[in-house]
């Protein structure tokens, strides 16, 4: 006996969840297995004649180990500073805790390379800022950045923020009984901090590790700064190298490499699952967080260097750069004589391919930003309220682009869109549609996240209520699941369009003429020696991830905790 | 309006039977309250009604209308069966007034209409003026109060109540329970209410379905579930009878039957055709059992807790200590832990023996 409307049900829900899987597999699933298949069948053929040309060349061993070299380094040295500052901004009653943070965590907000060239500029020996304090090296002394050391630091300042993040949110449910109780049982602070605290910290700090180090070792922007001239390359710059000077004819050869660098960070991925799973987010803690360690007499010295380190890390390479940018050429030291405004004016009004890449940075950043605040909205209603067996996989599957390294989604999506699409024939290679495919792909989950965490806090029961009243699936989502979780979900989209406006990595690998983003515009200008120019384009960007920051602040407290990463 | 059939409904989940074999035939315009302990299928049989889950086996009938069979099942949205959350479930991106009309909007009434409904419907629960407020701010009452005018805007044809005092305090669960009562009076709607506390449910309950572990163990009106419980668990569930094991000496005639139970023999109420057994329960109630003199059951105390005016005793029989028994002592009259004492019962029902109900 057929009921009515059983089957229109089941037919609006297939649809959804036909559509939001199809968008993902296209996004995820297809291009990752397009890379595979390249490496078991390179051409269309059955060969390992490329997998063991890329692995036996001696090129890519030393890429490899000193990606190794720099992502271990890289990744202790922010382990190390971000657990520090966490632990001394959230276990003591030093003061200005709110605008530290917003200061703390910008450096992950500014792209790589950006924050590559700013430490370039400030330390070169044509460094304005150095001119300036008279301490400038002479003319001709190597940059000490360009090295290994300069690497490591540099991933260092960049993914400290990173640990310092998610130490942070561990030591925020860290119930105060646990340090009461140990505080009465006589232990003194600092055996406290080290047999109670940090121990409850490890699956935070070990998750942490494992997010920086994937971090470290997928990062383009600074060793593609630092290290190419110095002749030291890992593996996203050896990839990118063989496809400056090789063509498509070395996909092949480099879909092997970044599918090494996809392993090698897979392992990091796998260290985070394993740590994520010991900690449930649903605790919302009925304890309040610990009383503040008193610092006393100590307190001043704390803060102050506390405000150092955002001096160091944030103030002094943001003035290099801006400094660098006020200069006429290279070299010239900046007086009231020297200082100009040509350098923003060639970028925004002379040179085309800067004056486009804005347009066209600014359009993928907005359509990646728009896109995945749509999808966001059903694919994590599906996931949270919709739970079955295939969700999970479903939000694993969205994770992925954005996990793995951005050179491997880029080879994945050269792969994918090299030759025109069979059947319907779309033809997007060399132009800015493979940039905006891959876009939409890495920064999906960048919208998702947050949303997953904001439908996690409101009531199924809301939405259940829409439905006796008769509200079908699509009016659901529209006027009672959007406008619920829109806050968090317009965050991650103003996090996505950040993200994407200075991104380099992916765009690197991708960008034809008249296809150019902000990220390559510096790139070029840095590599063909104008660095005045690239310093204005990133002066620029800084400028509007500030504004950004700033404006997202006036919505910040109907967001759900922790969307807003600067936001303490 | 309509009434609701369920035809042996069985829900799995894995290979827990969280609803298992439940027939129910509620009349239109009947209260009907579904009783039971956390854990016994009432949430998930509501859900069921409401179509937000799928029955593995049966039927829910509202209204002549199958909405339930297996694999398949009218969506929520068709079914026009209204539900009370019991966190009220108010959408607050919205005003009130948008809550309650929100159902005729989906059903594209015209706005005039639909404005007209709106009010009456809060006028109904005496809201009038309320409609440009925002659920966050108006008491936890008024909140229930707009939740009731959201369901029952569109004339559902049944309205089902999830546990919805379970949230409140208790002064605001009385007044709760007479808006509810007079909400019923009102509208005459057929109502499925949910709940664990038994008093609200004799209360408020033209019937009352008990169940227990996934089935349902008596449907009866509050008077018959507290004179003539069909199971131990009843009995023992419904105003905390006391069930104790007996022999019944003759056979049934004008619905009583001779006992003898703890020593005591004694004429109790039983049910039509019960028979002679040795192995038998009673539920006594402990207005049953009169303390004092020399009645024929020798008792230990083993607990005395003052109740202004009188104490309520806990005691076990002498001749078998498993056997607990409570009853009030008026005062001036006193008990102290471990003395004993000698009761009588006067009354009692012979709870019949599983399977012959």
């Amino acid at each position: 006996m057929p009921l009515t409307g059983a089957r229109k049900y089941q037919g609006s829900d297939g649809a959804l969840i036909a559509g939001v899987a199809i968008i993902v597999a296209m996004l995820s699933i297809v291009p990752m297995f397009r890379l595979a298949f390249e490496i078991v069948m390179p051409q269309g053929s059955l060969s390992a004649a490329p997998t063991i040309a890329a692995l036996s060349g001696s090129a890519t061993w030393t890429a490899t180990l000193h990606s190794l070299q720099v992502g271990i380094g890289g990744t202790l040295l922010a382990v190390v500073l971000g657990t520090a500052v966490a632990l001394l901004v959230s276990l003591t009653d030093v003061r200005g805790r709110g605008p530290f943070v917003l200061f703390y965590v910008v450096p992950l907000l500014i792209a790589p390379q950006v924050t590559a060239l700013a430490w370039l500029q400030l330390f070169g020996p044509a460094s304005p800022f150095l001119k300036l304090i008279g301490m400038a090296p002479p003319l001709g002394t190597r940059n000490p950045l360009y090295s290994t050391g300069g690497i490591i630091a540099l991933l260092g300042v960049q993914y400290a923020p990173l640990v310092f993040l998610m130490v942070r949110a561990g030591l925020r449910k860290l119930p105060r009984e646990l340090v009461e109780a140990g505080l009465s049982s006589g232990a003194g602070r600092w055996t406290v901090v080290g047999t109670i605290i940090l121990p409850l910290m490890t699956p935070s700090i070990i998750g942490a590790t494992a997010l920086a180090f994937v971090s470290c070792v997928g990062n383009f922007g600074i060793p593609a700064f630092l290290g190419i001239p110095a002749g030291y390359l890992v593996l996203p710059t050896l990839i990118y190298q063989r496809l400056a000077s090789g063509g498509p004819a070395v996909l092949s050869e480099v879909a092997v490499l970044s599918m090494l660098i996809g392993l090698i960070a897979m392992a990091g991925i796998l260290a985070q699952d394993f740590a994520a799973r010991r900690r449930d987010y649903r605790i919302t803690s009925a304890s309040l967080t610990a009383a503040p360690f008193t610092l006393g007499k100590w307190r001043p010295l704390a803060e102050l260097l506390m405000w150092l380190v955002v001096i160091v890390v944030l103030v002094l390479p943001i003035l290099g750069l801006l400094l660098t940018s006020l200069v006429a050429a290279y070299g010239v030291p900046l007086t009231m004589k020297t200082v100009t405004l040509a350098n923003y004016e060639f970028v925004l009004f002379e040179h085309a391919a800067a004056r486009r890449a804005f347009f066209n940075s600014f359009g993928l950043s907005l359509a990646a930003a728009a896109f995945a605040v749509v999808i966001a909205v059903p694919l994590a209603y599906l996931i949270t309220w919709r739970k079955r067996w295939w969700t999970r996989f479903l939000n694993l599957s969205a994770e992925l682009p954005y996990a793995l390294p951005g050179v491997v989604l880029a080879i994945a999506s050269l792969l994918l869109f090299l030759k025109p699409l069979p059947v319907i024939g779309l033809h997007i290679y060399n132009t800015i549609w493979i940039i905006l495919y891959a876009y939409l792909a890495r920064f999906l989950v960048l919208a998702l996240r947050p949303t997953i965490s904001g439908l996690h806090q409101i009531d199924r029961s809301l939405e259940e209520a829409a439905q006796v009243a008769g509200a079908g699936l699509y009016r659901r989502l529209r006027t009672i699941v959007f406008p619920l979780v829109a806050p968090a979900t317009l965050a991650g989209g103003v996090l996505i369009f950040m993200t994407a406006f200075s991104e380099l990595t992916v765009s690197a690998l991708l960008w034809a003429s008249g296809s150019e983003t902000i990220g390559v515009v510096i790139f070029s200008f840095e590599q063909g020696g104008d660095s005045n120019y690239a310093a204005a384009v990133s002066t620029l960007t800084v400028l509007v991830t500030f504004v950004l920051m700033l404006f997202t602040n006036l919505f910040a407290r109907h967001l759900p905790s922790g969307v807003l990463p600067w936001r303490d | 309006m309509a009434g609701l059939k369920l035809e042996n409904v069985t829900k799995t989940f894995g290979d827990h039977d969280a609803v298992s074999n439940v027939s129910m035939n509620v009349a239109n315009g009947e209260f009907v309250a579904v009783l039971g302990p956390s854990g016994c299928g009432k949430t998930t049989l509501l859900r069921l009604v409401a179509g937000f889950e799928q029955l593995n086996a049966g039927q829910i009938i509202v209204g002549g209308e199958v909405m339930s069979a297996p694999g398949q099942s009218v969506p929520p949205e068709l079914r026009r069966v209204g539900i009370v959350f019991q966190n009220y479930a108010l959408w607050p991106h919205m005003t009130v007034a948008e809550n309650v009309g929100y159902s005729l909007k989906v059903a594209k009434v015209d706005r005039a209409t639909r404005e007209k409904r709106v009010a009456d419907a809060l006028a109904l629960v005496d809201l009038q003026g309320y409609g440009d407020r925002r659920p966050a701010n108006l008491s936890g009452g008024q909140r229930q109060r707009v939740a009731l005018a959201r369901c029952l805007v569109s004339a559902p044809s049944l309205v089902l109540f999830d546990e919805p005092l379970a949230n409140l305090d208790v002064h605001l669960r009385a007044a709760m329970e007479d808006e509810f009562a007079a909400f019923h009076k009102r509208t005459g709607t057929t109502i499925i209410y949910i709940t664990h506390d038994q008093a609200e449910a004799m209360a408020l309950a033209d019937r009352i379905a008990v169940m227990d572990r996934g089935r349902l163990i008596q449907f009866a009106t509050p008077r018959e579930l507290y004179e003539e419980p069909a199971t131990e668990m009843v009995a023992s569930f419904i105003a905390q009878g006391m069930v104790v094991p007996c022999e019944v000496l003759s056979n049934e005639t004008n619905g009583r039957c001779r006992v003898r139970v703890l020593g005591q023999e004694a004429e109790f109420r039983c049910r039509k055709g019960q028979g002679v057994t040795a192995d038998a329960k009673v539920c006594i109630r402990s207005a049953d059992i009169s303390a004092g003199g020399d009645g024929p059951i020798g008792v230990i105390v083993r607990r005395s807790v003052y109740k202004g005016g009188g104490s309520r005793i806990e005691a076990v029989a002498k001749a078998d200590e498993s056997v607990d028994l409570h009853f009030e002592l008026a005062d001036p009259h006193r008990l102290e832990e471990g003395a004993t004492a000698r009761i009588s019962i006067g009354s009692g029902w012979v709870i019949p023996a599983e399977g012959a109900a």
